[in-house]
């Protein structure tokens, strides 16, 4: 591998050559002779050279970054230490390595691969170390690199070689250069991506997916500089002085123990205290070393190296663009170079020959290197956030090393405004109650509805105790929520309450977790005057603080694992605390439908032809709604991934051998969740990647490890990585995808390439662009990939470790104490839903001639067409349901009642009832296709006129109109065919059981009630006043009750006539209240007839005057006449308990008895024969003997009556002498 | 408790209505019907607190025993009232336990809790003439329990609510009342939801809730559970009024959604749509 870039910089081949020979294997014609002849030699080394050269910068510029360990990319095996003989290299790599990349071999070589890997990769010899036969070389590496696997170096080459690798390897049993994972606070440390391993399972994010735990990125001065470390006197790790060994241990302790708290507060949102603590020790080092362009060792061959080093970036050969770009950025910032006191004897400037000197000499050598990659992707540079621009523009070095440049990124600063918020997540909003989905009618049982009812309490419930309480140290999802989880999942028991549980689960989700926007979001980048005024320690300190406060950008060095920040951990706790397979598959159905759904969304595509202004609002809603979308789709796919892959996820080390044969077998029959391929290809087909592949990548992130070992996965990591060699950013075109739509891509690719479950081996497994990878046969003219849909502000969101790279400029320039550093400024940004859904129309000539007409509109034009179409449908549909179908309810009502009536009260039975209705009812359902394309003819047109703006043309407008018409004819028929029947049934059935129901036991309450008059001002006794009233004066009557106690004539007469006002005015009266009136009045009457109510006067007076009695009960009669809307329970007078309350009186009087029952009669309320049936009722009773006889003397008093009006005063007079005898009697 | 020291810290615990809301009329003074209001909630409190003591079967025997000793003796005096003021027990529950006891007695099943409550109703149909003198005369003599009381809290909460109706009418905020939401089958429904959210001290509303009660402690939890935190799950945030005053420590959740007021607010924030 060596002998490419030897021969590289010995100028025997030109760059250009290089990176054609490493991209295109087959393409070799346009070298010259010679170049092509150095190459062919080595052609079965092509793959490995970008693994070379990235490990092979990594370790050069580990004596620059002595704090971090060199840079892995994860590119596997390629040694980057071995220059010299072709022959040596080439068959030690290949032997090292032919088990790990065998391009040639069959495929079950290959699928053992990364767990060969990964064995190697344990601390100690792994399985993979003692087969495969390394010899000697393994030895010698594996003494060297105990813990080595990962992505460096593998096969260490040649043994008889013993240059630079041997001599100067980097140490990686050096703790401080390689420190484990986890260790890395995810804060502004200028953090160095590694994927080095350590043994224990740290993450408790994925402890459940992967047994290697995920690389990471150590901080760059974990070491304080006043500390000398191993690495002071020995600068390539070699040769410890053993008593470090207790040494190292204890940090390795200490640094468990660190990432062991980092691990428990995964969430962003609770930034642990670690956060700034390498600031202080960085802060001490800070005025190393000024960096100077004079002082640059070996130009030329730093040169040489930047520029193949940024072929291979610009050509995506390396797995992560972003990554690179942040060791670049590491070297432009590095602070202090390790005095190497061994080194460089024979160093002359005129080396240019070898890679046995060291290719970073100095601080000026890393700087100039870095400087020279950093010019070769301007365009890239230009495309981060403002924040980051401006760091870089101000960056002291830039400026001394490339006035140039710096002027470019001036220019690119002052022109962007690419500015980028994260902000944090609304807090949470409920799910709102829909009655069209989660009314009674879509429950099976009434137990259902009402179970879900409270199901949706207990979720909101626990919601909320988890916002209060899960960033308290100590407090535990499980041991808090766990059990009532359960609980509640255990109560879901009908698969239909499972898919409602679903689907309240699901829109919490996304309207929580969706979208980082909201209110109050901030701004990175922008520099306030405040700053500036403080210092640079003070603004390290700052920079922490906000740091916590802003704790979403902590994403984790520049390749974290996959996380589940703020209240995406709610979601993602809940499901593992509920443990339920029914929740899981109905989520996963659920969450597949969803994806699907917002995957084929009809987003509007691009039309070059726009002009600027309007195009721009335009584009801005384009841009939100993508926005929208793809954050849903990411957020969905990822817990959909989560879910799926849950039950394969676990701590163990994946399995080997032929156990692992057997569960490749086993999984490769099981068919995946949801068809990501055909999703993958198609959307790759219809140039919709920059809405496919986002998403895919998050669901593809949470696999476990067999996972990219199936065929049908492989196949989808194979396009995946076809299309990220495709995306080179310089190729740009019309028609072509969009630089920032590529740049998101590529920051997605690039991660998931990163991830620990995707074999490292497949980054470099496959063979250049295929040509193949034109799939493009199909593909519209243009796709959504070639609209400018993504912008800075989703790439950030999506990609929010790329907001490290302003980390790490953001610290350089706050310690240099010159610049302001950065600063937030809040500015609101907008969540909108998802917008108008536009429909499906594919069918028919007028379907493709209504596409036709949209696709040389501007797409708002469409939009407002689809939307028109779609609200008037759905408009026209209740439309209706409010005229049609209540019209035919009203009839339904009327024919029920006249069944009812004929049939008498109980009319038969229900159903058969309403099937007769049905059969009479629903052939009139066939008005309405045609009534509802009257309404669509009649209200889409207006609609859309004034949506559109003024100047569309009349054509256009007309045909606007027609196709908003038609679609929206063509939704409402559809629905209205299909429904109509059931629909009216539904309703008639509805109408059937009000019917009946009033048919029922309260009659009179359901009648038409009078209201109070129009000039009635409501200032009438409120009915509980007065209800409260009379159980006093009852409370009395009845006692116990002292003997002065009691109530005025006055009092009970302004009583009954506040009563009066009450009934009459009706606005504070319920039917309950006017109940107990009523029967308050009767049991007022039956103490008035029985003269129990102690009456207030002069002290001889405790009785009632008849003539007031009769006063009194005068009024209530008439209250009860004219007043009462509701029933008055007058039976009440004549119950036992009532009447019987005359039998204590003496002596007893029965005058106003036989008088009141005279009045009711009269007054119509009571017929005689009622009051009959109670008299005769009343003699049941047990009565002392002379009550009895008395009661029926008043019987026969009364039924001797004649019914004539006239007599009846007369009658009461009669009754006088008949009180007389039986007073005699008793 | 902080309501058991209403005298020191009467002003300072308890956000009163103010007096403009005395919309409904009522001849006694607010404070004097908070006051009631508070009694009523202790009063309840104690009752429930001693529930269990008052029914284990021994205590309903001696009760019964008492009770059929006492009619025996003179049916027309005030025999249960006297036993329920004296074991401290609300006069209409005693009332109950000794109907349940001689229904049991008298009957061959146990009587249902609707036969119960529907003698209570109308003490005509116990067919025991002194009992039902008894019992109506109980019932007729507690000031927080019995079906009496029932109503008229049913009324007083009914009252307000066509209070707040008419405000909302007055002020031209359209809403859906609990019978509508209920036609809608909400499964849910606070007393109104407005169909265009309003905000109100920078606090959006969606429903509102009338409570003619005083807003305690602990009715205020009970009502968090089973109603407010309920509407918010499905409407948002909301606010509720208690017309009869409320402890302020309990208007901790505006942040959350759930706003407390003693009065119908005076600064509503509308949408506006001109701006929109």
């Amino acid at each position: 591998m060596a002998a490419v870039l030897e021969s590289l910089l010995r100028e025997e081949v030109s760059v250009a050559a290089v990176v054609r020979w490493i991209a295109h294997s087959t393409r070799g014609s346009e070298d010259n002779p010679g170049e092509a002849a150095a190459l062919s030699s080595l052609r079965p080394l092509r793959k490995e050279f970008v693994p070379f050269l990235l490990n092979f910068l990594r370790e050069q510029s580990s004596r620059v970054l002595p704090q971090g360990p060199p840079t892995p990319a994860k590119a596997p095996g390629a040694s980057a230490a071995l220059p010299g003989r072709p022959g040596g290299p080439s068959r030690g790599s290949r032997g090292a390595r032919s088990q790990l990349f065998p391009p040639t071999e069959a495929a079950s070589t290959a699928a053992e691969a990364p767990l060969a890997r990964r064995g190697g990769r344990r601390r100690g010899p792994g399985p993979a170390r003692e087969r495969g036969g390394r010899g000697l070389e393994e030895g010698v590496s594996g003494e060297n690199l105990p813990g080595a696997g990962g992505r460096r170096l593998r096969g260490s080459g040649s043994p008889s070689r013993p240059s630079l690798t041997l001599s100067d390897p980097p140490n990686l049993s050096n703790l401080e250069e390689f420190p484990p994972v986890g260790s890395v606070p995810p804060g502004p440390a200028g953090t160095k991506p590694s994927r080095r391993i350590n043994p224990t399972p740290v993450s408790e994010e994925r402890s459940l997916s992967k047994p290697k735990t995920c690389f990471t990125s150590p901080p760059i001065s974990c070491v304080p500089s006043s500390q000398p470390s191993a690495l002071d006197t020995s600068p390539w790790g070699l040769g410890l002085p053993p008593g470090c060994r207790s040494l190292q241990e204890e940090r390795e302790m200490l640094r468990k123990e660190r990432s062991k708290q980092l691990q428990q507060s995964p969430t962003p949102t609770c930034p642990t205290p670690e956060l700034g603590s390498p600031l202080p020790s960085r802060a001490g080092s800070l005025t190393d070393e000024p960096a100077d362009p004079a002082r640059v060792s070996s130009r030329q061959r730093l040169e040489l190296v930047a520029l193949v080093y940024s072929s291979c970036i610009a050509e995506n050969l390396v797995p992560n663009l972003f990554l690179e770009l942040f060791f670049v950025f590491q070297l432009l910032t590095a602070r202090r170079m390790v005095t190497a006191k061994d080194s460089d004897p024979e160093l002359s400037p005129g080396v240019l020959d070898s890679l046995e000197s060291p290719l970073f000499q100095s601080i000026h050598d890393c700087v100039f290197f870095a400087v020279q990659v950093l010019e070769c992707h301007f365009q890239v540079l230009s495309n981060l956030d403002k924040g980051t621009l401006k760091l870089l523009a101000e960056n002291e070095r830039l400026l001394c090393f490339s006035p140039a440049l710096q002027g470019r990124l001036r220019a690119a600063y002052e022109g962007s405004v690419a500015k980028v918020s994260l902000a944090m997540p609304p807090s949470a909003q409920a799910v709102s109650f829909q009655p069209e989905t989660d009314n009674r009618a879509n429950f099976s049982s009434d137990r259902a509805f009402h179970t879900f009812k409270k199901q949706r309490d207990v979720f909101y419930e626990v919601l909320r105790e988890w916002e209060d309480h899960h960033e308290e140290p100590g407090w535990d999802f499980e041991k808090g929520l766990g059990s009532r989880i359960r609980a509640m999942m255990g109560q879901l028991s009908a698969a239909c309450s499972h898919s409602h549980f679903v689907r309240l689960f699901q829109k919490q989700l996304l309207q929580m977790c969706q979208s980082p926007g909201g209110a109050g979001g901030t701004v990175l980048g922008e520099a306030p005057d405040v700053l500036s005024m403080l210092g640079a320690d003070k603004l390290g300190r700052l920079w922490r603080l906000q740091e916590r406060l802003m704790a979403p950008q902590s994403s984790g060095g520049p390749c974290p694992p996959p996380t589940f920040p703020g209240c995406q951990g709610f979601f993602r706790d809940f499901i593992l605390s509920a443990s339920s397979f029914q929740f899981n598959q109905h989520l996963m159905d659920s969450l597949s439908l969803k994806i699907r759904e917002l995957n084929g969304l009809a987003l509007p595509q691009h039309e070059p032809s726009d002009e600027d202004g309007e195009s721009d609002v335009d584009w801005q809603g384009e841009r939100r709604q993508f926005a929208v979308v793809l954050l849903s789709l990411r957020l969905l796919a990822k817990f959909l991934g989560f879910v799926a892959f849950l039950p394969y996820r676990g701590p163990e080390p994946p399995p080997t051998g032929e156990l692992q044969d057997s569960i490749l077998a086993l999984r490769s029959q099981v068919p995946p969740v949801l068809d990501v391929r055909t999703l993958l290809q198609r959307g790759l087909q219809a140039r919709r990647a920059v809405l496919t592949v986002p998403w895919l990548v998050e669901f593809l992130s949470f696999a476990d490890h067999v996972v990219p070992l199936l065929d049908y996965y492989r196949d989808i990591f194979i396009l995946l990585l076809r299309l990220h060699r495709s995306l080179v950013l310089s190729q740009e075109s019309e028609g072509k995808m969009c630089f920032l739509n590529k740049l998101l891509l590529l920051a997605v690719l690039g991660w998931l390439f990163q991830i620990p479950t995707v074999p490292e081996d497949l980054f470099f497994l496959e063979e250049g662009p295929s040509d193949a990878f034109e799939v493009d046969t199909v593909a519209p003219e243009h796709g959504l990939d070639a609209a400018p849909v993504v912008d800075q502000q989703l790439l950030y969101t999506c990609c929010p470790y790329i907001g490290e790279l302003r980390k790490l400029l953001a610290w350089v320039s706050g310690s240099s104490g010159r610049s302001g550093g950065f600063m937030r400024k809040i500015t609101p940004t907008t969540t909108t839903g998802l917008g108008a859904q536009p429909s499906q129309t594919s069918q028919g000539l007028q379907a493709r001639l209504a596409q036709a007409f949209f696709h040389n509109q501007p797409p708002s034009l469409r939009r407002t067409v689809e939307f028109v179409a779609e609200r008037i449908g759905s408009n026209c549909v209740k439309h209706i349901k409010a005229t049609l179908v209540a019209d035919l309810v009203r009839q339904a009502e009327s024919l029920l009642q006249e069944q009812l009536v004929t049939q008498g009260e109980e009319g038969g039975d229900p159903a058969q009832l309403l099937e007769i209705l049905c059969s009479q009812l629903c052939p009139h359902g066939a008005q309405a296709l045609a009534l509802g394309r009257e309404f669509c003819q009649r209200k889409s047109p207006g609609a859309v006129q004034a949506l559109l703006p003024e100047e569309t043309p009349a054509a256009v407008l007309s045909s606007a109109e027609n196709i908003a018409v038609g679609l929206a004819t063509e939704k409402a028929c559809a629905w209205l065919s299909a429904n109509i029947t059931a629909l009216i049934r539904r309703e008639v059935k509805a109408a059937v059981s009000r019917t009946l129901r009033a048919q029922g036991p309260e009659p009179a309450a359901r009648g038409e009630r009078r209201g109070c008059s129009r000039a009635c001002e409501h200032h009438a006794p409120l009915p509980s006043h007065l209800i409260s009233e009379i159980k006093d004066v009852l409370s009395l009557a009845v006692g116990p009750r002292d003997p002065d106690e009691g109530v005025s004539p006055e009092h009970l007469e302004q009583l009954l006539g506040q009563l009066g006002q009450t009934l009459r005015c009706r606005q504070f009266l319920c039917p309950p209240a006017e109940q107990h009136l009523a029967k308050c009045s009767v049991e007022l009457a039956s103490l008035l007839v029985a003269d129990q109510i102690p009456i207030l006067g002069p002290p001889a007076q405790y009785r009632l005057e008849r003539g007031q009695a009769r006063r009194l009960l005068h009024m209530l009669l008439s209250l009860w006449k004219e007043d009462f809307q509701g029933p008055v329970p007058l039976q009440l007078l004549l119950s036992p308990r009532n009447v019987g309350l005359l039998a204590d009186t003496r002596p007893r009087e029965w005058d106003l008895l036989l008088f009141l029952l005279r009045e009711l009669v009269e007054k119509g309320l009571m017929g005689r024969m009622e009051i009959e049936a109670c008299l005769g009722s009343l003699h049941q009773a047990q009565w002392p003997g002379d009550f009895a006889e008395e009661l029926a003397t008043l019987s026969n008093l009364f039924l001797a009556e004649p019914p004539l009006p006239e007599p009846q005063l007369r009658a009461c007079e009669l009754v006088q002498p008949n009180r007389g005898t039986v007073l005699a009697q008793s | 408790m902080k309501c058991i020291s209403l005298a020191e810290c009467w002003e300072e615990t308890i956000t009163f209505p103010g007096p403009e809301d005395t919309g409904l009329g009522i001849q006694t003074s607010q404070s004097q019907a908070t006051l009631l209001s508070i009694f009523s909630q202790e009063y309840q409190k104690h009752i429930k607190r001693t529930h269990a003591k008052h029914h284990t079967s021994e205590a309903i025997e001696s009760y019964y025993q008492r009770y059929l000793n006492g009619v025996v003796k003179n049916g027309a005096a005030p025999v249960l009232l006297d036993l329920a003021n004296e074991v401290d027990y609300a006069p209409s529950l005693m009332a109950r336990l000794i109907l349940e006891r001689f229904l049991q007695e008298h009957e061959e099943t146990a009587p249902s809790k609707s036969v119960i409550n529907s003698m209570l109703r109308d003490p005509s149909q116990i067919p025991d003439g002194v009992l039902a003198n008894q019992v109506y005369q109980c019932i007729v003599n507690d000031c927080c329990y019995g079906p009496l009381v029932d109503c008229i809290k049913h009324a007083i909460g009914h009252e307000h609510e066509v209070l707040l109706r008419d405000l909302l009418l007055e002020k031209n905020l359209s809403f859906l009342d609990e019978d509508q939401l209920r036609a809608k089958g909400y499964d849910k429904t606070p007393d109104f939801i407005l169909q265009v959210p309003v905000a109100v001290e920078g606090h959006i509303i969606h429903w509102i809730e009338s409570k003619a009660s005083f807003g305690d402690e602990c009715s205020h939890h009970a009502y968090l559970h089973d109603q407010f935190w309920s509407y918010w799950n499905r409407f948002g945030p909301g606010l509720v009024i208690y017309w009869y005053g409320f402890i302020q420590e309990l208007d901790c959740n505006r942040e959350r959604g759930i706003l407390l007021k003693a009065c119908f607010p005076t600064n509503i924030v509308t949408l506006c749509h001109s701006l929109a």
